[in-house]
């Protein structure tokens, strides 16, 4: 399958660089893989901003570091519970739904019809897909962070009496660029991931049905993990780039 | 038109064409029978290249299909239609969707010619009603008709169709027969079937040809193959099993 999956990704770089700029595609799939996934990504963010700041709270009480709780909840949701949950839920919605829909389309040989139709249906179908998860992503991790810290406000004015203003001043003060740049960015290579592993399981599908089945499942299964793995190494290089130092 | 000269296609130890040779004239309307997985329908795609054949040779128009790059392949490709079996109607797209894309991918025609191409391939199916519905909601029948009209929107001079009227009822698949040889005589193209159905190939053949065990055994008019001796197109043409030491001939 890692094979299949750097032949399929070369296959893509390659592809991008030819015309036809299918632009209106992308942009189609740009909205559509949005706004399926904005409902629950948002749902997921707020209860995870709340879930963090309920359990940071009494362990920085037990270290007489409450008033750090703003800047700690920020900081891991900036730096990684933000970028990743989002990107695995995202996986969970969007990858197997690619799989799905392009394995349907390749066991009723719509795909084959296409190509005998002289269009290159990589490009139309594939190069288009990936380009969306790419890109939407990163829009909706930021929208993620953003819904996980009013869901963290929730639950810090709970315990402290603390305002929206003083709040999102002790966050701003605490998470800084060298935070929020890698946790947003690393994002592009898991919307990558997301749209190459669904594309790949999809399009490669085979035997009728069943094969459709085995695509979606296995694209939510691969894609989450690869999603975690290249977090591990991009975690790494981002320390390295941006050092935690003050 | 199509020359197709000592094709082989194996899936591993499977040989499902052992050299295939079959010319195929201007015009000509073509019938290949043949038993389930003797290589029909990987012929087919063999000849449009969406299956590499291992070896031989397919020329189109004099050009040689397995030396063509991808760009001349899919300028080739736009003189072909393919009709396939399950109709392979784009699912997210309206008919008229359906019917278009081909038209604004691969011509430069203006808004008004493809408009004018939808409706006269719809008028020709007898489908006009459907142009604005999915392909959700259409029968088996209808879904076939529109990937006929589909097929030949881009007005091509090369027809391959893979079991036309497999899966219809004897009336529509009669229907979809007449329909085909119709709009052959109308667009005069020529055309490559692959089916199991008799009525149909009496309908449309000019020729046929009978693969079995990737090979051509018979060449020549349907009437030629249904009243032959031969007990391997007895068993495939009349309603009795023949035996042939226990297997066929």
């Amino acid at each position: 399958m890692i094979g299949g999956l750097t032949k399929f990704s070369v296959r893509f770089l390659k592809e991008i660089f030819l015309p036809p700029y299918e632009i209106e595609q992308v942009r189609k799939h740009m909205i559509e893989l949005g706004m399926k996934t904005l409902p629950i990504v948002g749902v997921t963010g707020f209860i995870i901003g709340l879930v963090i700041a309920m359990q940071l709270s009494p362990v920085l009480k037990r270290f007489g570091a409450e008033a750090f709780l703003p800047g700690s909840v920020g900081i891991s949701i900036v730096r990684e519970l933000g970028p990743v949950i989002c990107a695995l839920i995202f996986a969970g919605r969007v990858s197997s739904g690619i799989g799905a829909e392009l394995g349907s389309m390749r066991v009723t040989e719509q795909i084959d019809a296409m190509e005998v139709s002289g269009v290159n249906p990589f490009r139309y179908l594939v190069v288009t897909r990936i380009f969306a998860t790419t890109f939407i992503l990163p829009i909706l991790t930021v929208y993620v962070i953003f819904i996980s810290l009013i869901g963290a406000y929730i639950a810090v004015v709970l315990v402290q009496n603390m305002t929206w203003a003083y709040y999102i001043d002790r966050v701003i003060f605490a998470v800084e660029f060298g935070d929020a740049i890698p946790g947003v960015s690393k994002t592009f290579v898991f919307g990558f991931i997301v749209g190459l592993v669904g594309s790949f399981k999809g399009y490669t599908a085979e035997n009728g049905t069943e094969g459709v089945g085995k695509a979606s499942t296995s694209a939510v299964v691969v894609s989450s993990l690869l999603i975690l793995i290249f977090d591990m190494v991009l975690v790494k290089l981002s320390l390295w780039i941006w050092p935690v130092v003050k | 038109m199509v020359e197709i000269a000592d094709l082989h296609k194996s899936f591993g130890s499977n040989i499902v064409l052992n050299g295939v040779s079959l010319n195929v004239s201007e015009a000509e309307n073509m019938v290949v029978f043949g038993r389930s997985g003797t290589g029909k329908s990987v012929l087919l795609k063999c000849v449009i290249r969406l299956m590499e054949p291992d070896s031989g040779n397919i020329k189109i128009q004099d050009k040689d299909v397995l030396k063509l790059d991808i760009k001349e392949l899919n300028e080739l490709r736009k003189d072909i239609g393919f009709l396939f079996q399950g109709a392979a109607l784009y699912d997210s797209m309206t008919v008229r969707e359906n019917l278009e894309f081909p038209l604004i991918r691969n011509f430069e025609l203006d808004r008004k010619e493809i408009d004018s191409r939808v409706h006269f391939v719809l008028e020709a199916v007898s489908l006009l009603e459907a142009i604005d519905k999915m392909p959700s909601e259409l029968s088996g029948g209808m879904r076939k008709r529109i990937g006929l009209a589909r097929s030949i929107i881009t007005k091509p001079k090369l027809m391959l169709y893979d079991e036309p009227t497999t899966g219809l009822d004897p009336i529509t698949a009669k229907e979809i027969s007449v329909l085909i040889i119709d709009l052959q005589h109308q667009l005069k193209m020529t055309s490559i079937v692959v089916t199991h159905d008799l009525l149909c190939a009496k309908i449309i053949a000019d020729r046929a040809i009978v693969l079995h065990d990737g090979k051509i055994v018979k060449e020549g008019s349907i009437d030629d193959l249904v009243s032959s001796e031969d007990p391997l197109l007895k068993n495939f043409f009349s309603d009795e099993i023949i035996e042939t030491n226990g297997s066929l001939k």
